[in-house]
């Protein structure tokens, strides 16, 4: 992320004439009446005002959608060269906009609601209810303490990747090969993973693990046993599927670090710890730092694992906040509730990466 | 009698020595740690050839070990003897990999698409929507990243219910494209910044607009970071399970719902679940050995400045 953008700055002489104008905003007015024309008899409809043939809220959709082009087409239209140049953006604003923006909004609402999908009675606004359910859930609390541990476990994988990638960046035969044996793990999927390594490595009568571990004298080996025991299995698992992605970033950073530097640490004598400390560390600091900023966030969303591999088992020892938030839903239905657990999770995501990111970029600054 | 007249001092005999050692403790951790990346994925392969005894007593050889069996590919309908005949389970699996695939191809490229364009534009011109400039915009755009899935998974379970989405593919390339944009703005803009202005500028000279410019001077040039973006995608989403377990029952399941919904019900069937669980991961392998550099060329653009 370079701080300053090189611009390409074009001069137009180009000046949209009236009647193109008003096209434009016939277009955009037009279609938007549309849509909340269709939004208001589905809303009529809904509540048994006036009798539609539409069984969804697709046709709602379907105006947005039209609704969207048009604001697109009319840019440009309206704005010529200018509109040209917003269309870049606009496309994927709106995208994301419609997607991320409404649903939260939305998902306020049902977070402040007591609204059970198997129940009968739809929703009740129910204030903040939900809060308090929330602050006496010992589960959930468990379940955020869970999340410490996990994101504690990074520090440990990011030795190890750092140590990987400083073994693939030495002079080495086979390089490509070993390059590519490191990057598997992160190509497969956390539920294929599940089974793989947990269900069928890790059983304890005739895996393969369990039994190399009898040979070394563990007379009754157990992995999902106690609770110590299988967070320990979760986060190595984890980890093995995510190392290699911090290795990769890592080791890019490696091998754009100029070679005068290592020159220069050789004629000086620097050696092994001391030139590690010294140079390669310092000089790899920004790039640590992004690569570990990553992995706390993708760290934050881990669930497929554990959902399919412990359930939260045992007694809620292994379960990160999405997976309990899943089995909140999947077992009891419960969307108000569920979704005021999500939502405080946000925000405790949203203040822990801002002040993150803030450390970080203190950090990254050269030290004077 | 000739005499050696130059010695190796003693300290440059252990230097040599250590030299020696330091390359083997290399070598020895280097296929060590493979052997950790690749032992599971040989085990699951193997163990989809194995018969229930090979399995309770460990073997782990194939020919050595133990005979090799069609047993876990035929549950599957996929070994030799079977591939001709009519199969519930190989239907039921092929209609799974379809919905992987044409769900993940579709939101990467719809993915690629749309942050390739954002990406472009934001690295040339200077925007002002509201109160965002350019890195208000970017940083939006990027935020996305953090949001968890959990998130929107349950207002997006009631809205697709009242859409008709649920249980649909658009619904959940919807969310697939949503949920890897980020991570193709952030590759993409890296890509454009890295090409000189000076191109467009004489394109546009020549008379081309600024869309022709981007489509067919600045587009080739940034192939090779469009493919590594598209990659990164189609992994995220290809294994992605939250989201298609939550919003999917029948018809649009992808494949890792289906491997997760086998785990439970298969007990000692080991042999089924490997070859299930190994055709599941065998595209994103494929794609990782073949494909190697365009992933980590992608992966490294947003780490090096």
């Amino acid at each position: 992320m370079s701080s300053e953008i090189n611009t390409l700055h074009i001069v137009t002489s180009e000046v949209t004439s009236k009647s193109r104008r008003k096209l434009g905003q016939i277009l955009v007015w037009g279609s938007g009446a549309l849509l909340v024309l269709v939004a208001l008899l589905q809303t009529l409809a809904t509540n048994d005002v006036i009798n539609l043939p539409w069984e969804t809220w697709r046709p709602t959709l379907y105006a947005y959608v039209l609704w969207g082009c048009a604001l697109c087409a009319s840019q440009v239209i309206i704005r010529g060269e200018q509109g040209k140049r917003v269309l870049f953006v606009l496309p994927a604003a709106l995208f994301v906009i419609s997607l991320v923006v409404f649903p939260l909004l939305f998902g306020m609402t049902i977070a402040f609601s007591d609204w059970n999908l198997a129940s009968l009675d739809g929703r009740k606004f129910n204030g903040f209810d939900n809060l308090i359910q929330m602050w006496n859930d010992a589960f959930y609390w468990n379940s955020l303490k869970n999340m410490v541990w996990y994101l504690l476990a990074i520090i440990v994988e990011f030795v190890i990747a750092f140590g990987l990638a400083m073994l693939l960046n030495s002079e080495i035969k086979a390089r490509k090969f070993f390059r590519v044996a490191f990057l598997l793990p992160l190509m497969l999927s956390p539920v294929a993973v599940s089974w793989m390594i947990g269900k069928s490595m890790l059983e304890n009568r005739f895996g393969p693990v369990a039994t190399m571990l009898r040979n070394l004298g563990w007379e009754n080996p157990s992995f999902f046993g106690t609770p110590e025991m299988a967070r320990l299995i979760i986060m190595l698992m984890d980890a093995w599927t995510y190392i290699p992605f911090m290795m990769i970033m890592i080791l890019a950073g490696l091998q754009a670090i100029p070679k005068e530097f290592n020159e220069a640490a050789d004629v000086d004598g620097a050696r092994g710890i001391n030139r590690f400390f010294e140079i390669t560390f310092p000089l790899m600091l920004p790039v640590s730092i992004t690569a570990i900023l990553i992995r706390i966030i993708f760290k934050l969303k881990i669930a497929d694992l554990i959902i399919n591999l412990t359930a939260g088992g045992p007694g809620g020892a292994t379960d990160s906040v999405t997976s309990f938030i899943y089995r909140e839903y999947r077992d009891r239905s419960n969307v108000g509730y569920g979704t005021m657990l999500a939502m405080v999770y946000l925000v405790a995501i949203i203040i822990l990466m801002t002040l993150l990111m803030k450390l970080a970029d203190r950090w990254m600054r050269p030290r004077t | 009698m000739t005499q050696q007249i130059f010695y190796d001092s003693g300290d440059d005999k252990m230097f040599k020595v250590r030299k020696v050692s330091k390359r083997t403790l290399l070598y020895a951790m280097l296929i060590f740690w493979a052997f950790i990346c690749l032992f599971p994925i040989y085990w699951t392969l193997s163990t989809s050839f194995k018969m229930a005894l090979d399995v309770m007593q460990g073997n782990l050889l194939p020919w050595l070990g133990f005979e090799p069996s069609w047993l876990g590919w035929r549950s599957l309908g996929l070994s030799p003897d079977t591939i001709g005949e009519q199969s519930t389970v190989r239907d039921e699996f092929l209609k799974r990999f379809t919905n992987s695939t044409v769900i993940s191809v579709t939101s990467s490229i719809l993915a690629v698409v749309l942050g390739s364009s954002a990406a472009y534009g934001l690295s040339r011109f200077s925007y002002k929507f509201g109160f965002m400039n350019n890195s208000d915009i970017f940083f939006f755009f990027l935020s996305q990243l953090i949001l968890p899935p959990v998130v929107l998974a349950l207002p997006f379970l009631v809205l697709y219910k009242s859409l008709g989405l649920l249980d649909s593919r658009i619904g959940l390339i919807l969310l697939y494209t949503l949920s890897v944009l980020p991570i193709v703005i952030w590759v993409m803009k890296d890509q454009f910044s890295s090409i000189p202005t000076e191109l467009e500028e004489a394109a546009l000279v020549d008379g081309l607009s600024i869309w022709g410019a981007f489509l067919t001077i600045i587009l080739p040039i940034a192939l090779p970071g469009m493919v590594a973006a598209f990659i990164i995608c189609l992994v995220l989403t290809w294994n992605e399970y939250f989201f298609a377990a939550l919003l999917t029952s029948t018809h649009a399941n992808t494949l890792p719902v289906m491997v997760a919904s086998q785990t439970g019900s298969q007990g000692i069937s080991w042999w089924s679940m490997a070859a299930l669980s190994f055709s599941a991961i065998l595209p994103l392998l494929l794609v990782g050995i073949l494909l190697e550099k365009f992933i980590i060329k992608g992966m490294a653009a947003g780490a090096v400045k």
